[in-house]
């Protein structure tokens, strides 16, 4: 059986950018980015997506409701 | 390949946020990092797990959480300020099969409605309490709560809370603690991911708790103000974990949960929808359906009336009257009240509006179509409301009358005499008046003859509708109607 793979997504316009989850991630995969959204925070991204493993911290971390998604992929 | 969401939006939030006014509809109206819309999410994630949305009442504070109806797809009852477990209280009484839960801040909870709060703690009601301490007002611009610590600088703490002059921090889940009745009590943070997970547990088990009707459950949860405090992200973890948990150790305080057995869903009240309506909405007439159209001008315009006297005369019953009167031929009304708060003596006025359209102020300081004063100062004092063709009438033993306008239709009569001589008690003097009424409006051909039956017929209904179960006092009342035309007439 494969390991199991997730992939984090962070909605561009739902963020404010608090910065709670950079510390939060294991992998440090999110990074402040360098665009304004439409709420006018610099969003966070995520720079190596694919890299995540699930854990559901950055989700819990986020005081908004559908800012970060995290998927589960199956093969 | 395919995904499926493993972390994602909640069901149980609206998607998108239709109530919010505004572009913005995916997120919440908190400041960027607040503990709310954490808190906000592991409240949703309980309901949901537990199933319990489509039954969940959710008592939405004031504070910062003041539009949480905006955002959970449950039901709602947005409450005075610190209200929420007394209303909470009701709810649950009045809905058995409801879960309701209750979320407030600090503000809210620990200073204006700390009283309701435990005294609802005190009775074990079965509801779930989420406390949200940030250790200030958020709402308000960050001043100082119970909940500040000591020497913490906030927007009226400038120099930081001096415990001499502003106490010291209140301890709520202690305090709760001492009670008999609170079944789960524990204190959580929303700082690190570990901490948060446990702050999740807490919330999973008071909704737990909640959805197992065993008791008063209460979850105090330590929540990041970073923006109020002026702080990171970084920062305010820190402030939390190094001042704020010392001051207010995390953990669990009680958990009788395993010991108390499951409640039931008690019976629901006596009070069932039917006879709810029927107080709510009582039939217009006797002979509802046989509403005919009536020409006179009084029941198809404007009436303003201002009644006036001393505490204890009946004039606010008579305001009363004369809007339900209105009331029960489908007119709006508005009755405002002004009196001293002595029961017996003082001044007392009321002012009643009679409208075909909306009312958009029950007051009345010009244009007054009707006077009623029983008293000189009354007199003297609202005279000058009432407009130069208006109608006055007065009780001619106590009023002396100033010069007035002769398009003024002055009326001087003595309606406690008439009450005591005619029907055998002065308590019947507002049926008296309007008896009096009646004819002063014929009189000035506002009322016609065919519209009479009606104009009485619609006292006779709020009469019956106040003393239903006194057919006496109705009678007497329809004596002292009939007393107050002929003791005018003549």
């Amino acid at each position: 059986m494969a390991a199991k793979k997730f992939r984090v997504q962070i909605a561009f316009d739902e963020c404010k950018g608090c910065g709670r989850c950079l510390k939060a991630c294991p992998k440090k995969l999110l990074a402040v980015g360098n665009a304004l959204n439409k709420q006018g925070y610099l969003a966070i991204t995520a720079e190596n997506a694919d890299a995540c493993i699930g854990c559901g911290s950055c989700f819990y971390q986020c005081p908004e409701p559908g800012a970060i998604t995290i998927f589960e992929i199956t093969e | 390949m395919s995904e499926k969401i493993k972390f994602g939006r909640s069901p149980v939030f609206f998607d998108p946020f239709e109530r919010r006014p505004g572009p913005i509809k995916k997120n919440m109206h908190y400041c960027p990092g607040c503990g709310h819309g954490i808190l906000h999410k592991l409240v949703a994630e309980a309901i949901d797990y537990h199933g319990i949305q489509g039954k969940t009442m959710f008592m939405v504070p004031v504070g910062c959480a003041v539009f949480a109806y905006y955002y959970f797809n449950v039901g709602a009852i947005s409450v005075p300020h610190g209200r929420a477990p007394a209303v909470g209280t009701g709810v649950a009484r009045a809905v058995p099969d409801s879960y309701v839960i209750s979320y407030q801040g600090d503000g809210d909870l620990a200073a204006i409605g700390f009283n309701e709060f435990l005294q609802a703690a005190n009775r074990g009601e079965k509801i779930s309490i989420f406390f949200v301490n940030n250790s200030n007002y958020g709402m308000t611009g960050g001043q100082m709560a119970p909940t500040t610590l000591p020497g913490q600088k906030t927007a009226t703490t400038p120099f930081g809370r001096n415990v001499l002059t502003d106490g010291f921090p209140v301890h709520v889940a202690e305090m709760v603690n001492t009670l008999t009745a609170p079944v789960y009590i524990e204190r959580v943070a929303l700082t690190s991911t570990a901490r948060i997970m446990n702050a999740k547990k807490a919330v999973f088990k008071a909704i737990e708790n909640l959805k197992n009707r065993k008791g008063f459950s209460f979850v105090e949860v330590l929540a990041p103000c970073p923006v109020n405090l002026k702080m990171t992200a970084d920062q305010i973890n820190d402030f939390i974990e190094n001042q704020m948990i010392p001051e207010f150790p995390l953990g669990c305080i009680r958990d009788r949960s395993a010991e108390v057995e499951n409640g039931t869903v008690p019976p629901a009240p006596a009070h069932d929808v039917e006879s709810v309506k029927k107080v709510l909405f009582p039939p217009a007439l006797e002979n509802a359906g046989a509403v005919k159209e009536n020409t006179s001008e009084i029941f198809n315009r404007e009436l303003r009336v201002k009644m006036a006297g001393f505490g204890g005369q009946g004039i606010l019953s008579l305001g009363i009257t004369l809007a339900n009167m209105a009331r029960l031929r489908n007119f709006n009304v508005s009755w405002m009240p002004s009196y001293g708060p002595e029961q017996r003596g003082g001044a007392a006025s009321c002012a009643v509006i009679v409208s075909r359209n909306r009312i958009p102020s029950p007051m009345i300081s010009r244009d007054c179509d009707l006077l009623i004063a029983t008293t000189q100062t009354a007199l003297d004092k609202y005279i000058g409301e009432l407009k130069d063709d208006g109608i006055l009438i007065y009780d001619n033993t106590a009023v002396t009358l100033p010069e007035l306008p002769a398009a003024m239709t002055k009326v001087g009569v003595d309606a406690v005499g008439i009450a005591t001589r005619d029907v055998g008690s002065p308590k019947f003097v507002n049926s008296v008046l309007i008896g009096v009424l009646s004819v002063v409006l014929e009189q000035k051909g506002l009322l016609n003859a065919a519209d009479q039956a009606d104009f009485e017929q619609a006292f006779t209904a709020a009469v019956r509708e106040k003393f239903g179960k006194k057919p006496g006092a109705v009678e007497s009342n329809a004596q002292a109607f009939a007393a107050g035309r002929q003791g005018l007439s003549k």
